[in-house]
């Protein structure tokens, strides 16, 4: 099934994660307007510096229509500063939980670590970039990665799928192919 | 195994920057302006480029007490720039957590001969470049992020538009050669023979690529996003116009959206007077900042 997947396209990491979705056999479109939300099976929103995404997004007028898509269970995925918006209840409410952002530091402290994602059999590499983390998570959200020390890295919503780190900047498909397969397809399937 | 400082986060970091616009902010009021303006990260200097021709002498690494005030007022990245070859410098700032450092020929050099070794350092580095040789030494010696030299503080977009239409034309060259072709252009670039094998494989360089030196108006900004440039340096277009605020917000806006002109028109109306320019002819060859360090 043919699957279209806009990635939002304001500021931050866009061109890496357009040339994931087209690795993923599905199609990308870069969303900078209202008008190219229309039509789309799922959307990635990438990392940047959250602060300009959001402005951005209110300059657009795209947050409050964004927010409504989210809240109707549209399916979205988050990294780094995707997350910081999807956590926030001021931004897109997308994930109960709480994110604190920066959240190890500053740029010095940006690291690359393996990580154990919960159901997967081989570890995933994480870049973390002055990244946030959630400090707890609540239902209907489950961690999908949690550091030694707690903090969660990677978590799930129904429909909304978040990092801190930046699966676009490696060459690993996992978390794509996971949000488009196991997210937007079944969706898109139970639709028609 | 955790690392810190390696190539993918410090290249990482730059990458996170795309599309977003980079501020000279010379206090923790103007930090907050252009961080309220929608600014992807600051520049923090004692003297925009415009007022470091203005003094003359010699121009230095900013007050660390300034630099440690602006990162405290602003959640977005800091940013601060070292004399060329500056060590010492550049340590002082790593030390004090910049989370950029900017090797800049807009500073005084410190040494005509020799750039810092950045690949030894865990923050990473962005530096100026007029051609694709220059690119690549500066890569070659582990700058994260590259920017075009322009000539700083002009507020005239003419020599940063013929730095990028530069690099990506003798990109293009290095992409559509023949392999047996590399290892003469790396001689008549005068760039590591890998790095040039890499942008051929790659299509491209391996970190990102801004604008900086002269971008004075948001059609400035959109100007050089559409000639390939992956985000904006302003340095003193910013607060030396107007009406900094809506001059700040302008740009930013510009910049997301560089082919709407439309809304391009629309933010660009009332702004007030722009930076006064120079024109390039005028300038006598030691004023000439992108000559230094090369």
């Amino acid at each position: 099934m043919h699957v279209i997947i806009g990635v939002l396209a304001l500021q931050g990491a866009v061109s890496e994660h357009i040339k994931m979705v087209t690795d993923c056999g599905a199609t990308p479109r870069p969303v900078k307007t209202k008008a190219d939300l229309q039509d789309l099976d799922g959307l990635i929103i990438p990392g940047g510096e959250s602060t300009t995404i959001r402005k951005l997004l209110v300059r657009e007028q795209l947050l409050e229509p964004l927010k409504a898509l989210v809240q109707q269970g549209f399916p979205v995925f988050g990294t780094c500063a995707g997350l910081v918006l999807l956590a926030q209840s001021e931004s897109l409410a997308g994930l109960n939980g709480t994110v604190v952002r920066n959240g190890f530091g500053r740029q010095r402290e940006s690291f690359e670590t393996e990580l154990t994602v919960k159901g997967w059999s081989k570890p995933y590499h994480g870049i973390f970039i002055r990244a946030p983390y959630l400090s707890e998570v609540q239902q209907p959200a489950k961690a999908l990665v949690t550091l030694a020390d707690g903090r969660i890295v990677a978590a799930q919503q129904n429909h909304v799928l978040v990092t801190s780190f930046h699966p676009e900047l490696t060459d690993d498909t996992r978390f794509h192919q996971y949000f488009i397969d196991q997210i937007v397809r079944p969706l898109k399937t139970q639709a028609s | 195994m955790t690392q810190t400082g390696t190539t993918a986060v410090k290249r990482g970091m730059a990458q996170m920057q795309k599309g977003g616009v980079i501020m000279d902010v010379a206090n923790v009021e103007q930090a907050k302006i252009a961080e309220k303006a929608g600014a992807v990260a600051v520049m923090a200097l004692e003297r925009v480029p415009s007022d470091i021709r203005a003094a003359g002498g010699v121009a230095r690494m900013s007050d660390p007490a300034m630099i440690k005030a602006i990162m405290d007022a602003v959640t977005i990245p800091v940013m601060a720039k070292v004399r060329i070859g500056h060590i010492a410098e550049a340590r002082i700032l790593e030390a004090i957590d910049v989370d950029y450092i900017d090797e800049s020929e807009v500073l005084t050099p410190a040494d005509d001969n020799y750039h810092i070794n950045k690949t030894d350092y865990k923050v990473p580095f962005v530096c100026g470049c007029r051609n694709l040789g220059e690119a690549l030494r500066r890569i070659g010696e582990g700058a994260s992020m590259l920017r075009t030299k322009g000539e700083p503080g002009t507020g005239n977009i003419i020599e940063a538009v013929r730095h990028m239409e530069k690099v990506n034309e003798q990109i293009n060259h290095v992409v559509s050669a023949d392999p047996d072709q590399l290892m003469t252009i790396s001689r008549d670039l005068r760039a590591p023979y890998d790095l040039v094998k890499q942008v051929h494989d790659l299509g491209k360089l391996p970190v990102v690529n801004f604008a900086a030196g002269g971008v004075a108006t948001p059609a400035d900004a959109a100007l050089m996003m559409n000639l390939g440039a992956d985000g904006i340096f302003v340095g003193s277009g910013i607060f030396h116009s107007e009406n900094p605020a809506k001059f700040a917000k302008a740009i930013v806006t510009a910049t997301a959206h560089p082919t709407d002109y439309a809304l391009i028109a629309k933010v660009s109306e009332n702004l007030g007077k722009p930076m006064k320019g120079i024109d390039i002819s005028t300038l006598t060859d030691d004023q000439k900042m992108a000559d230094r360090g090369i």
